[in-house]
């Protein structure tokens, strides 16, 4: 005992050691999440909080729910593989609550966005100098956006 | 039943490994939606894309994604024949509505989408010293924007320079594949918006999912394998000049 007796200064600071350890696993208990490390080395329910980030665009098929006579009307004709909002914009608001409409989507700017010629787009996908293809008419005066073959024939 | 103590120990350490892989399959916001079911990554059809900015636009939407910041932009790239090692490359607005006419030229002119490749080895997120960015179990990577610091070691981590700090919120802020729509069922809000299909989410992990068929039939290749980072964008007929 008494090889003791001089090292109570050494106990005294030993004791002060797991103390601080103590203090530093209470502190860690309340400021860690506790989802931290649930899948690896982050905040676990950050993935939820991501997944719970609103949707804007409702999703073609939420559209097809209810407009089935569009959905007839596009099927057979070149644009039967562009959803709906790719045109009318995001439109999840709609869906959710069908009172609140929709602007309807100005065919000048619309259908120039990506037939209008250019060099650098694919070959075969149709395209026109919209000045000189229509002369400033609106595109909707002849083709039918949700199926835009015209029926006369001409317009590929 | 007789349980001995070397059993006990054995048994421990195994309960708490199937403990967390019963956690990690634990749906999120969404009922049926199972992380462990997925793995993320995307189809981008070079031949098939217009330039039309669709996917710019809605993703800045969807996400709210402050101007002059992309979590996905569009690049055009014009190679001449004599000019194959610099492309002239150009992303007005990253494409955001759309690019100039170009006029008939020499050379070749195609777009490239480009996004978060969601690598499976991602350096942005090895490098995170606060452990903010991860790979998710189903292979997306976010951002907990609780936890950035706002440091942009990510930032200069990404070789695809997908990252960008967020204005207004001063912490890292990238794509998340639409985190918010996949859990759901939905697909992306650019591959939603893409007219002609040229962007396609896909399903690894989908035995079902056509990507395996494309990518065993199509000369697929990833931006920049030499950095191996398991990059899951796949682009289909990427030319040689793009990098």
């Amino acid at each position: 005992m008494s090889a003791f007796k001089e090292a109570g200064h050494l106990f005294r600071f030993a004791g002060l050691f797991v103390l601080a350890f103590l203090v530093f696993l209470v502190v860690r208990h309340y400021v860690v999440p506790k989802s931290f490390g649930q899948y690896g080395h982050y905040r676990g329910a950050a993935i939820g909080e991501m997944a719970a980030h609103p949707v804007k665009f409702a999703g073609h098929e939420t559209c097809e729910g209810c407009h089935t006579d569009i959905l007839d009307a596009k099927k057979n004709g070149k644009h039967a593989h562009v959803n709906c909002e790719a045109c009318h914009g995001a439109l999840a608001n709609h869906a959710d609550d069908p009172s609140i409409k929709p602007v309807l989507p100005d065919t000048a700017v619309l259908c120039a966005r990506c037939h209008t010629a250019s060099a650098a787009k694919p070959k075969g996908f149709p395209q026109v100098a919209p000045a000189e293809h229509s002369n400033g008419l609106p595109c909707e005066t002849c083709h039918n956006p949700h199926s835009p073959a015209m029926s006369a024939g001409g317009a590929k | 039943m007789n349980l001995s103590r070397r059993h006990f120990l054995v048994l421990v350490p195994a309960a708490a490994v199937a403990w967390k892989s019963v956690l990690a399959g634990t749906p999120e916001e969404s009922p049926n939606y199972k992380m462990t079911d997925h793995w993320w990554g995307m189809l981008i059809d070079i031949p098939k894309c217009i330039g039309c900015g669709n996917c710019v636009r809605a993703c800045a939407t969807e996400n709210d994604v402050p101007d002059g910041h992309f979590r996905t932009w569009v690049e055009r790239y014009h190679v001449t024949d004599e000019n194959m090692v610099n492309p002239q490359v150009i992303s007005p607005d990253g494409g955001k509505e759309g690019f100039p006419v170009a006029e008939e030229d020499a050379g070749k002119y195609f777009f490239v989408p480009k996004l978060c490749n969601h690598c499976a080895d991602s350096p942005c997120t090895q490098v995170c010293p606060v452990g903010a960015t991860f790979i998710s179990p189903d292979g997306v990577v976010m951002v907990d924007p609780k936890y950035c610091l706002g440091c942009a070691y990510c930032v200069q981590a990404c070789p695809y320079g997908c990252r960008y700090i967020h204005p207004e919120k001063h912490v890292a802020d990238k794509c998340t594949l639409c985190y918010h729509r996949i859990t759901k069922g939905l697909t992306t809000a650019c591959c939603e918006t893409c007219p002609t299909g040229a962007r396609q989410l896909v399903d690894l992990k989908n035995p079902k999912d056509p990507i395996h068929e494309f990518l065993k039939t199509h000369s697929v290749q990833v931006l920049k394998p030499q950095m191996a980072t398991g990059a899951k964008v796949y682009y289909n007929d990427l030319d040689g000049s793009v990098r």
